[in-house]
């Protein structure tokens, strides 16, 4: 009898024994995203989920990952098939207005400069000995886009995905700390006071409906590897702009996105297990992660210089900065920037254009390098 | 391919090629405003179904 009693309570503190010192590191690092998801607000609807996956995951005998378990099914379903990614874009594209870009489509090289750290870290990555595929994963945190950089590492090198994407994420989050003095350095005081007209006329309702499809036709035929992802984000954009299926529009923007932020977050979280998220590799990708949105952000500004010289100073070379797809922190990011050398300068609209445009061009920057990859039979 | 060539090859045609796409769209979208410019009724049309 009592041997019964004794083998049974032994069941209940297995998971203690059995807990492991990358277990409780991993668990601080989920209570940690936790923390700066609820008290500092950082990106809480992706780190709340992403921090509470990772307490689940590395709870002993849980078995949360397993085969058969509750999170694995979640990442086979949602990650694994790139459903996730490409259902948040949907919900993304209902969501964008991008007006401010057709008014003024200049603005959206600056959204291709802003990429230019995808393949400069992709470059760097290499030299540290990263794989081609491992590297190609790593780069694509230089897009500032979540569900960009999970779509091309779960294709590619699924084994980076917790890295990659706590990347991702977190550093979207710290765009309003990354940028700003890397926009101070590279700019003149005369060049931050430079103030933008605002076009007099909008883009025509026609227009915004037509710039989805030709969007998504040339774009996909360019990069034919992208267009999962392209095609959803300006199918989302179409509901929106032809108001012909609002019902569709809404569930897009709301209840789809917010259940598929919650699947996906768990999903990610799930990826951080201990053992094999507690790596040199991993600290360096998260270092790779960092130095691609800096380059992102140096390339778009210098970028926004060249044109502020072409066009005789009619662009300020801060919204070169809101060329990465950090949506709407990097476009906030400038506007605070500009405002503090000039308070009456308003360039929120034109960060706004240059954001969006950069949304469009991380998801092209993606689907080229996979259609690149294809052409070259890697992959 | 050596891992040389691949950085190399992805670093310029990738960087070459998203510039490249974006500044074609610039292109289209400005033929699409020719085409399609704002109007006045654009405008009473919005405030209409509002």
């Amino acid at each position: 009898m009592i041997d019964a009693l004794l083998s049974g309570l032994s069941g209940l503190v297995m998971g203690f024994g059995l807990l492991t010192i990358e277990n409780i590191i991993m668990m601080s690092v989920g209570c940690a995203l936790l923390y700066l998801g609820i008290k500092k607000n950082y990106e809480p609807l992706l780190l709340v989920p992403i921090g509470f996956g990772a307490l689940l995951v590395n709870i002993p005998l849980a078995g949360m990952m397993a085969p058969d378990g509750l999170l694995r099914h979640f990442y086979d379903a949602g990650v694994m098939t790139e459903i996730f990614p490409c259902l948040i874009f949907i919900g993304i594209g209902a969501m964008t207005d991008f007006g401010p870009l057709l008014e003024n489509p200049k603005i959206l090289l600056l959204g291709a400069a802003g990429q230019f750290g995808i393949f400069l870290t992709l470059g760097l990555a290499l030299l540290l000995g990263f794989s081609q595929l491992d590297a190609v994963a790593i780069g694509i945190i230089g897009a500032c886009d979540g569900p960009t950089s999970i779509y091309v590492t779960s294709k590619y090198a699924p084994h980076l995905l917790g890295a990659v994407s706590v990347a991702a994420y977190g550093y979207m989050s710290l765009v309003p700390l990354i940028q700003p003095p890397i926009m101070r350095i590279l700019t003149t005081d005369k060049e931050r006071k430079v103030r933008m007209e605002y076009p007099k006329k909008s883009a025509s309702p026609a227009l915004k409906i037509l710039f989805p499809v030709v969007v998504t036709i040339v774009t996909c035929l360019i990069a034919p590897m992208g267009t999962p992802l392209m095609g959803m984000i300006m199918l989302g954009n179409l509901m929106r702009e032809s108001g012909a299926v609002s019902r569709l529009t809404k569930a897009s923007e709301n209840e789809i996105a917010n259940v598929v932020t919650l699947l996906l977050g768990l999903s990610i979280g799930a990826t951080m297990e201990g053992a094999a998220f507690l790596k040199p590799q991993t600290l360096l990708i998260l270092g790779l992660g960092f130095i691609a949105i800096c380059l992102d952000t140096v390339a778009g500004v210098l970028f926004g210089k060249l044109m502020c010289l072409l066009t005789k100073g009619k662009i300020n070379p801060l919204i070169g900065a809101a060329g990465i797809s950090a949506y709407p922190m990097a476009a906030r990011v400038v506007q605070t920037e500009g405002r503090k050398y000039d308070e009456n300068n308003w360039l929120l609209m034109h960060a706004v254009g240059a954001n969006t445009g950069g949304q469009i061009g991380s998801v092209m920057a993606a689907g080229i390098m996979l259609s690149v990859l294809k052409g070259m039979g890697i992959g | 391919m050596d891992t040389f060539t691949f950085g190399i090859t992805m670093t310029i045609v990738g960087m070459g090629s998203t510039l490249l796409s974006l500044w074609f769209l610039t292109l289209i979208i400005n033929l699409l405003k020719r085409i399609f410019p704002y109007r006045e009724s654009d405008e009473k049309g919005k405030e209409a179904k509002s």
